[in-house]
This record gives structure tokens, sequence and C-alpha cells, in this order.
């Protein structure tokens, strides 16, 4: 990866220097802390920059969206924290928003609005789509060539939000040879985290789901298990260990796989 | 001495579409044990939905071969039932094929009917073994043992038997044709049945009448009793599957509801103006706080309510869990079988002592569905998706998600501390949110 220092303003910056970004990057609690999902934060920055976008992030104002305590049944947290979000993000007065992560894609565009937060809210594989399409972002060079990717839908993406196309599109522009398993797309199989799992151990069965999921995965042959969310890339890359296939098969997101492919 | 049979049959008729009325009024009765919620939304999208998904079998055929099979199923019975009308009409007034007047039109519908039926027996088969000798997976999940398993092989065998009746009643309806008794209309079209009339050949007419009322009259009962089977049958989503695909969600599958009650609770808590000794507003309305999420049947909406009756058992929804798949105890087409079964309960409580409920000391959570069915579930949207009637599961295992958090504190140790990190720091793990931009330098 480059040592290009990567750009990164916040709001607060933006608007001490009296200015209103495009768009704010939603970096959510994964892309903060998660030292796995941190890289994928700092690849999409990467390609913001490339891409000359102007966009901010809130920084040490951005808290938890509360969608994990929600799902959980907690509704009196979540609602605290969407209120105390709304009224950061209204405060700013935030029109767009990206994210990396299906989760905060899916509560900040279809339960915030009912408590007063409305913004057109896009998933950062819909994000670099857009880019690729109108041309401010272009993948060159051979990075993937002969390479198989398998694309493992999230399903706060796929099934929740109606998005397949989006990440496929732009894997098709890294030329390399897109696999699909047999679960795909409205039939794909949750990676095991959703619902607030990803915090807990799994109730009593004869299998963990991501080890199921990565074998669909795995019955690809794949290269490379792509996917577009911080908490899928947990589990898949857990399933591969668990598979002992982690030197020949790499998890990335899609982020990570573009941000390879321009930085050549 | 003929109008003996004619009065017969309209006592007959009257008794089983009575009894379907009063069982249509218990079941909307019990449908509306369930909280109010309003659905008048995108009326044009939800007409769409229901014309696509329940008219059109658009979700059935997303399995092919169940599908296919289906649809030979649902238009053999729907357009054979056509015939009814005439069976009603000859009954009550003693007339023999009223509509044969159409002429060639009415032989090409009993010609249509004849192929239909015997498609339906084919289908009506195939099913019986997908259920029986090949015993595909989703038919033998512990929830279908017992009278779920009966039920599905009984609608099979009441399909087939009505279906045999139509034929032989034609059979020997065309067999009398062809020996000119009086009273037998010369009306039809018969490409299936004439080969069963080939072996009454032999019979006289008058054991012929015998053979043809015979058929006629269980045909006509048979309907009747498979009218009023429904309600206590997974077969009522021929009827419930209408409205529910209407009511059923129109929104992203994602967006899951925000509870109003907590919204002005939370504001009220956020306001740095609110005086947090004032005085309760009084309002006779709010005497009993609100109950946060579901523990029964009462506590869910009527569309749920409306899902559970709507349920067909197909286990669509089971086979695509993740949970399940894995061997967990989650089955989201039990959690709809358990509330129907509750409601049921819960309705014949309510018959039982004069219009009131009366505490029998059980609920759905607990009794019926387990904590550990409720934590398996991972959101995931699969049993929604594969619904072929717009069931959601999810929203039944989330309102009780909801109580077991809110009003009992019951969730799992782990979760407790994920989210008195989000309480104290903004974050499922216990990180300051003033590192939230670390990431950047790293």
């Amino acid at each position: 990866m480059s040592n290009d220092k990567l750009k990164v303003p916040t709001m607060e910056q933006c608007m001490a220097e009296g200015r209103q970004p495009e768009i704010l990057f939603w970096v959510g609690s994964a892309g903060s802390f998660d030292d796995r999902a941190k890289k994928i934060s700092r690849a999409f920055v990467k390609i913001l920059n490339k891409a000359n976008v102007d966009f901010a992030v809130l920084g040490t104002e951005e808290s938890c969206t509360g969608d994990v305590a929600k799902r959980a049944g907690n509704e009196f947290l979540f609602q605290m924290q969407a209120l105390m979000n709304i009224e950061i993000l209204n405060g700013y007065e935030i029109k767009k928003i990206v994210t990396c992560d299906p989760h905060s894609f899916n509560c900040l565009k279809n339960e915030y609005p009912g408590l007063g937060g409305t913004y057109e809210v896009i998933h950062h594989t819909q994000f670099i789509q857009n880019l690729m399409a109108s041309g401010k972002l272009n993948v060159t060079g051979s990075l993937y060539k002969g390479k198989r990717i398998t694309f493992h839908d999230p399903c706060y993406l796929g099934r929740a939000n109606n998005e397949y196309n989006a990440p496929r599109e732009v894997l098709q522009k890294t030329t390399a040879e897109i696999v699909e398993m047999k679960r795909h797309k409205r039939t794909a199989l949750c990676c095991g985290a959703g619902g607030a799992q990803m915090f807990k151990e799994p109730e009593k069965g004869d299998k963990d789901v991501n080890v199921l999921r990565t074998e669909d995965a795995l019955s690809t042959a794949p290269n490379i298990i792509a996917t577009g969310c911080p908490y899928c890339i947990t589990m898949m890359t857990d399933g591969v260990k668990n598979k002992e296939k982690e030197d020949t098969v790499k998890v990335m997101d899609i982020a990570e796989i573009i941000a390879a492919a321009i930085e050549q | 001495m003929d109008y003996l049979s004619n009065i017969l049959f309209a006592i007959i008729l009257i008794a089983g579409i009575g009894f379907f009325i009063k069982n249509v009024l218990r079941l909307s009765r019990n449908i509306k044990l369930g909280k109010d919620v309003v659905v008048n939304d995108n009326k044009p999208q939800r007409l769409k939905n229901m014309a696509k998904i329940a008219l059109g079998q658009t979700k059935m055929v997303v399995r092919p071969i169940a599908g296919f099979l289906h649809i030979i199923v649902y238009v053999g019975f729907i357009i054979i039932n056509l015939e009814v009308l005439e069976i009603i009409i000859d009954g009550l007034f003693g007339t023999h094929r009223i509509f044969a007047f159409l002429g060639n039109s009415y032989n090409f519908l009993i010609g249509s009917f004849e192929i239909l039926a015997v498609l339906v027996i084919v289908a009506v088969v195939i099913f019986w073994i997908r259920r029986n000798i090949i015993r595909i997976k989703r038919f033998i999940k512990p929830e279908m043992n017992g009278w779920p398993k009966n039920d599905g092989n009984l609608i099979l065998y009441i399909e087939f038997v009505l279906m045999a009746l139509f034929l032989t009643m034609n059979a020997a309806d065309y067999q009398l044709q062809l020996l000119d008794a009086p009273h037998y209309t010369k009306a039809g079209a018969f490409p299936a049945s004439q080969f069963i009339a080939s072996l009454f050949s032999n019979m006289s007419m008058s054991s012929l009448i015998i053979v043809e009322r015979t058929a006629w009259w269980l045909h006509i009962v048979g309907i009747l009793f498979f009218l009023n089977y429904l309600y206590y049958s997974k077969h009522l989503h021929i009827l419930l599957a209408f409205p529910n695909t209407y009511y059923g969600s129109v929104e992203p599958k994602g967006k899951l509801n925000n509870l109003e009650a907590i919204t002005k609770e939370v504001k009220l808590m956020m306001d740095p103006s609110a005086d947090p000794y004032a005085a309760p507003e009084e309002n006779p309305e709010e005497d009993t706080p609100e109950k946060f999420g579901a523990s029964d049947v009462q506590d869910l909406n009527w569309v749920q309510l409306l899902n559970a009756y709507t349920c067909t058992e197909c286990g669509r929804c089971t086979s695509s869990c993740p949970a399940n798949l894995t061997g967990k105890k989650l089955s989201p087409r039990k959690i709809m079988m358990d509330t129907r079964d509750r409601l049921e309960e819960v309705g014949k409580n309510i018959d039982a002592n004069k219009g009131v409920f009366v505490d029998d000391g059980k609920q759905l959570l607990g009794d019926y569905i387990t904590k550990e069915e409720l934590w398996a579930c991972t959101t995931c949207n699969a049993c929604v998706e594969e619904c072929p009637v717009s069931i959601s599961p999810l929203s039944i295992i989330q309102d009780m998600r909801r109580y077991l958090v809110m009003e009992q504190s019951a969730a799992p140790v782990e979760l407790n501390n994920m989210m008195s990190n989000i309480e104290n720091n903004g974050a499922p793990w216990p990180y300051n949110q003033m590192d939230r931009l670390n990431w950047v330098e790293e």
C-alpha cells in the first residue's frame, strides 16, 4: 500500500473553514475500532482521495448508529443513539451519506427518517460504482487478471435493500473472473453475524453459520472472497481460517480490492 | 317426493355455508385480538403485490417443481369450482346440467375441467410422494410431527377424492347420455372420463343413475366439508394469501419499525427543558403504560396474527434459515405455527369464558417459543424473502426480543456488555469515543 497520507477532513474543520462538503463518510463503529475494518476505512478513503471526492467525517462526534441495539431488541438505546446522531447530522445540514457498513447503511436509510433524520444514504459499493461510471475512477492494470473472485452478498445490502448489482459491476471492472456461489443474491446465506450475533456466542447447533457460508464460497475455488461488510469480513476470515485456507484464499472488501488496483 | 332431495340439498348447503361464516367470524375476531396498526400506505403497490404474489403465484415458481405443480392444483381448483355454481343451481332446482344451453362453450368448459382434474390428480400424487416417499427435508422437521403432517396429507387425499368423484360423476353421466336416459341432457365433452365410462358399459341404467347421483352428492358434500375444514388447517392459505399479500410490507425488508411510545419517552429524557418532577399529564388512556415488545399473541399486531393464520407450513423459510441449516433450534415456520396455535388457544379461552380472556398462566413466550430460538436469529431476512405469501416471521422474533430486553432485561450476557458499551462510549466495543478518528493515523 502506498504511504501517501490520507486526507480525512472532519465536519468540524469544514465548518470552521466555512464550507460544506458534498458527502459525509459515515465510518461506523467497526470501521473506527475493529482492526480489520479500519483497513477497509483506509482503503475507501484512498479511493475517495484518488477520485478527489469532497467528503468529510464526523470523527469524534460520530457515535454508534444504534442498529445492533435495535436488532437485539433494545429500542430505547437505539432511539437514544439515533436522536443524538440526528441532532449532529442535522446540525451540520448533512444531505448525503456514504458508509462501508451495510448495517449502518440500512439503519440510516430506513430507520432514521422516522425519527427526523432524512438523508440520501449510499453504500460504498454503490458509490464506487458511480465514481467508475462517471469516469472519476479508473481501474487499470492487471492485478486481478486470471484471478477468481466470488462475492458474498451482505444481508443488509442484498435482501434488506435489494442491492445486488453495484458490487458485482465494480468487481467486473477489475477484469477478474467473477464466480457465483450456488446461494447468491436473493438466496445468499448469511455470514452469521447479523442480528447482534456478532457480539455473542452462537446457540447450540451442529455447525457455525460462518463455516457453512465459507464452504459455499470455497466450493467456487476462489482466489478472493469479496464482500462489502466489515462483519461479513470477520466471519468469512474466521471461516477460511477454520478451513485452513488462509494461505490461498483472501477475504477482502470491495474497497480494498479497488484501492489495491488503483495504486498499482 | 322429488322435492325431498332439493330440500335436503338446500339444508346441507345452508348448513355448510352457515358453519363457514361462523368460522370466518371467529377467525376475524381472533385476528382482531392483535394490536391495531394502520396499513393504508401505497395502495397501488399493495394491489400489485396481491395480483402478482397471490393471484400470479410469482413466488411459488422460485422453486420450479413445487411451483409448477402448485399452479396446476391452484388453477385446477379455481376453474373446476366454476362447476360448483352449476351443481348448486341443479341441486336447488332439480335441474340437470343447467348450463348445457351454452352449447359448444359448455362442452369446452366441461372438457377443460376434466383435463384439469386429471392434471390435479397427477400433481397431488407427486406432492404425496414428495412428502411421504422422497421425504423432502423441509417436510419432516420436528414441528411437522403429528397434526401438521396429517393435515398436509389429508388435504391431498381430499383433493384426490374430490377430483375422482368429479370424473366418476361425469363418466356415469356420459354413459347415461349414450343410453338416452331421460333427464340426462346430452351435453359436455368427456376427454378423460370417457375412459372410466367404458368400465360402466355393462351396467344397467338404474345402477348408472345410482353411481352418478352418489358421485354428484359426495362431490358437493365433499366441497362443503373442505370449505369448513379450512379453518382447522394450513389450507386456510387459499383464502388468506390474498389479504396477507396485500397487507404485507411494501418497505425495504431491512426496515424495522420504530416504536413510537419509546420515541416520546426518549425525547422527554433528552429534552433539557423537561421537568423530571412534573406531574404526569392527566390522560385516562395512558393509565396503563404500554408494554414494550411481545410476550403473547395479544401484544402482536393484527397483521402478524393474519400472517400466522396464512402460513401454509411449506417450510421454505426454515429450509433457508441460516440458524436452522446449522442445527439450531430456531425454525421460522415453527414461530408462525406456534403463534397460530397460541392464538387458537386464546380464542377458545375467550369462547369458553363468555367473551373475556381468563389468564391461563400461559403465554407465547416460554410456553411455545423459547428464548433459545429467538436469540438464534441473525435477522438475515432469508425467511421473509422465501415466503411465497409475504409472511414475516422476523417481525415476530424482533418483537419478542424487544420484550425480553426491555421488559425483562433478559438479553444474553454478552449482548448486555455490548449494549452497556454503546451506552457508555457510543460503540459496541469498549473504546473511547475520543479515539474514533485514530484509524486515519495507523
